[in-house]
């Protein structure tokens, strides 16, 4: 069995009927970067909704391991506790609920993977001032934890209260869906620089993104290109570059099998 | 008590127990002039209290059922409409009897009025059993009693104000009350005091086919102000009990009055209750109301804005779970100009229960630039469960401002998800989205009533159905 691993293997994703993904295949180590690029449909956002467990995201073939254990077979919960998170693209509101109320309860279960409903929370005095630590570091203002979760949020907010839950719960293997999306430069500096400032780099990361500033602060060791729902291309930091000054025309035309796919993917999304 | 015992207790449901029935009286079951008139007697009540408890009856008699709202499936000559536990009342708890004492504490109440509380009234099936008051505040003038000691003790007050608010004729259940009426509280608060602490009544009903019928005056003077809560249980038997409460309170000019429930009663009580509120110039009265237990629970808190500058404020949840209905709302009347009101309501319903929103705002003749909004969320937490509004406005002035706004959600996939992502069961999620839903409202209670609303909000969610 191999430890801090998250292997991704023959991966075929079906969402309300539709097959998305189509034979993914993926290794992250911990200590990783990996930036996962490519063109809006491709399926990348569907492959981390479906490494979390998204009810949605029937999973028709494959595995997604770690430790040794399929987590396909695992509840979203479970595979929190064993250490995955997703920083989500578009965060939903949860009314009435309190960011750091919240937050208690979720570094409690993933703390104790055991905890059941009821049982006890960390202890109040310790969580504030690890929260108040967290905050501070992201340069984030303590009475935002006294909001209720991702209500009334600008954007730049949403992403910096994913990043502070992804430093509190300390995941080993992290997912971040397009973290930059409607950010403003600065912003997306600002959480470039957080990532890596909250121990990014001892975690397996998989940055899903357009951009490169994103990546400024975290080099990636591995680029994959996506095309049509499966990854087509995997080279290193260079390949990221070369995406962002030249797209995706290239890659398509080495790939006319997988540009294929993309394109009655689209077709059938439109009609 | 040992701690532990009483941890174990709120664990599983501390609630739901009995304690062994020694009662000083038993009237006979059934209702008739003969029993109405043998409870005026045991009370050794004034002579127009006897006329008037056999004219309600009358009237309970000549009304039918309410055709709206929910099934009510009683059988009134099947029912016990007075007991009385024991001989007198407590001024200490040492003076309480033994069984009943235990109850209390079971429930937590002493601890409570020694933590946070102005003054205590426990009621044990019909009667006031324990009665405290702060010394600081009787020194001021203010009352603090049962209705039972407040028709001997202060007739004036009683005379002046008993029934005025809601009158016999007001409904059936209202006329029954009038009739068979035992306990409650009677609180006076003099002009310009302000009770600081809340004021607190307990009601439990302990027997099987008891009915419960407290009859509860509270009258706040002028630029005077208090909090009055009170919570009631009672256990689970097979066969039904009935509580048919009457609640009047009189807000004077400049006035602030609270009245917060958290009502848990058993799941096979019937709740059909009348609660209003007259409110003067500038006064502002608020009923903070909690629905989780009953079989049925009929109840509309009401308030009506007699003079100009009053204000009414009306927040209830409901939680209707298996085998519950919970037919609840608000009912406001603006009577002079620059009234103004506020409702919002917030149900949820699990495991098959009904949960039902039925309020009116009414705009009479001359109400100008007055102010109402009512919202109403519903949450649904399953397909069998059910939900339903029914909002009535009435205008009769065209000058006024009225707001309505309703929404039915289901706790959504994507939210669930969000939270299961973070590592909560998805049980624990569903409690955090239900707690989140009723935050609005919670964050209204003081601390520990808030502490007790969540903790009761779990127990509901807890899945032993749906």
């Amino acid at each position: 069995m191999m430890r801090d691993v998250l292997s991704i293997v023959d991966l075929h994703v079906s969402v309300d009927g539709k097959l998305i993904l189509k034979g993914v295949n993926l290794e992250v180590r911990r200590g990783e970067i990996h930036a996962l690029m490519g063109p809006n449909g491709s399926g990348k956002t569907t492959l981390g909704l479906a490494i979390m467990g998204h009810p949605r995201y029937q999973v028709t073939q494959g595995r997604i391991e770690l430790d040794g254990v399929n987590l396909v077979e695992l509840e979203p919960h479970e595979r929190a506790r064993m250490g995955v998170f997703i920083a989500f693209q578009r965060p939903v509101a949860i009314s009435g609920v309190r960011l750091a109320d919240f937050l208690r309860h979720a570094v409690s279960d993933v703390r104790n993977p055991q905890r059941k409903e009821g049982d006890e929370l960390v202890s109040m005095r310790e969580f504030r001032k690890e929260l108040r630590e967290k905050m501070d570091q992201l340069r984030m203002d303590p009475e935002f934890a006294r909001r209720y979760v991702n209500e009334g949020f600008s954007g730049g907010e949403m992403k910096r209260a994913e990043i502070l839950q992804m430093a509190m719960l300390r995941p080993r293997f992290a997912i971040l869906d397009e973290t930059d999306s409607g950010l403003d430069v600065d912003a997306v500096r600002l959480a470039s620089q957080s990532i890596a400032e909250i121990g990014g780099h001892e975690m397996g990361l998989l940055i899903i993104t357009h951009h490169e500033r994103l990546l400024e602060h975290n080099p990636p060791d591995f680029t994959h290109v996506m095309l049509g729902g499966r990854i087509v291309e995997t080279g290193g930091r260079e390949l990221a570059e070369f995406l962002h000054s030249s797209g995706y025309e290239e890659i398509r035309r080495k790939y006319p099998e997988a540009a294929a796919e993309e394109a009655s993917m689209l077709a059938e999304r439109t009609r | 008590m040992a701690l532990e015992t009483r941890e174990i207790l709120g664990d599983i449901n501390k609630y739901d127990f009995h304690s062994e029935e020694h009662y000083v009286f038993k009237a006979k079951k059934g209702l008739n002039a003969e029993i109405v008139a043998e409870i005026s007697e045991m009370k050794g009540e004034p002579a127009w209290m006897r006329e008037f408890r056999l004219n309600a009856l009358q009237i309970f008699e000549s009304k039918p059922l309410p055709t709206w709202g929910g099934k009510i499936d009683v059988d009134f000559q099947d029912i016990y409409y007075y007991i009385k536990p024991t001989d007198r009342q407590g001024r200490s708890w040492d003076e309480v009897p033994e069984d009943i004492k235990n109850t209390f504490e079971r429930l937590g109440i002493p601890e409570a009025e020694r933590k946070f509380l102005a003054g205590v009234k426990a009621q044990y099936e019909s009667e006031v059993v324990y009665g405290s008051l702060r010394e600081d505040l009787a020194k001021l003038g203010v009352i603090f009693t049962d209705m039972d000691s407040a028709v001997r003790d202060y007739p004036d007050l009683v005379r002046e104000y008993f029934a005025t608010v809601i009158l016999p004729t007001d409904n059936k259940f209202a006329a029954l009350n009038s009739a068979v009426w035992s306990g409650g509280s009677f609180i006076y608060v003099p002009p310009g005091v302000h009770i600081e602490f809340p004021l607190q009544a307990y009601f439990r009903i302990n027997a099987a086919q008891m009915g419960q019928f407290e009859r509860t005056l509270i009258i706040v003077d002028e630029g005077a102000s208090c909090h009055y809560v009170e919570g009631c249980t009672a256990p689970t038997y097979s066969s039904e009990s009935l509580h048919a409460a009457v609640v009047e309170v009189i807000a004077k000019g400049g006035a602030r009055v609270r009245y917060s429930t958290i009502q848990n009663w058993a799941n096979n009580i019937y709740n059909l209750v009348t609660k209003r509120a007259t409110a003067y110039r500038d006064a502002l009265v608020e009923w903070v109301d909690g629905n989780l237990g009953s079989r049925l629970t009929m109840k509309y808190p009401a308030v009506y804005l007699l003079e100009p500058g009053a204000r009414a404020e009306i927040l209830s949840v409901a939680f209707a779970n298996h085998g519950q209905h919970q037919d609840a709302g608000s009912k406001v009347v603006h009577c002079a100009p620059h009234t103004s009101s506020r409702v919002v309501s917030k149900s949820i319903s699990k495991g098959g229960g009904r949960s039902s929103y039925r309020g009116l705002v009414k705009m009479e003749r001359g109400a100008r630039k007055s102010k109402a909004n009512v919202v109403c969320d519903a949450l649904i937490l399953d397909p069998q469960s059910r939900s339903d509004t029914y909002p009535y406005i009435e205008l009769e002035e065209q000058d006024v401002m009225i707001g309505h706004e309703a929404s039915v959600s289901k706790i959504g996939e994507e939210q669930l998800f969000y939270l299961c992502s973070r590592g909560l069961t998805e049980a624990e999620a569903s409690t955090m989205i239900v707690a989140g839903f009723i935050e609005p409202l919670v964050k209204e209670l003081p601390m520990e009533y808030a502490v007790e609303m969540n903790r009761l909000i779990s127990l509901q969610m807890e899945g032993s159905v749906g």
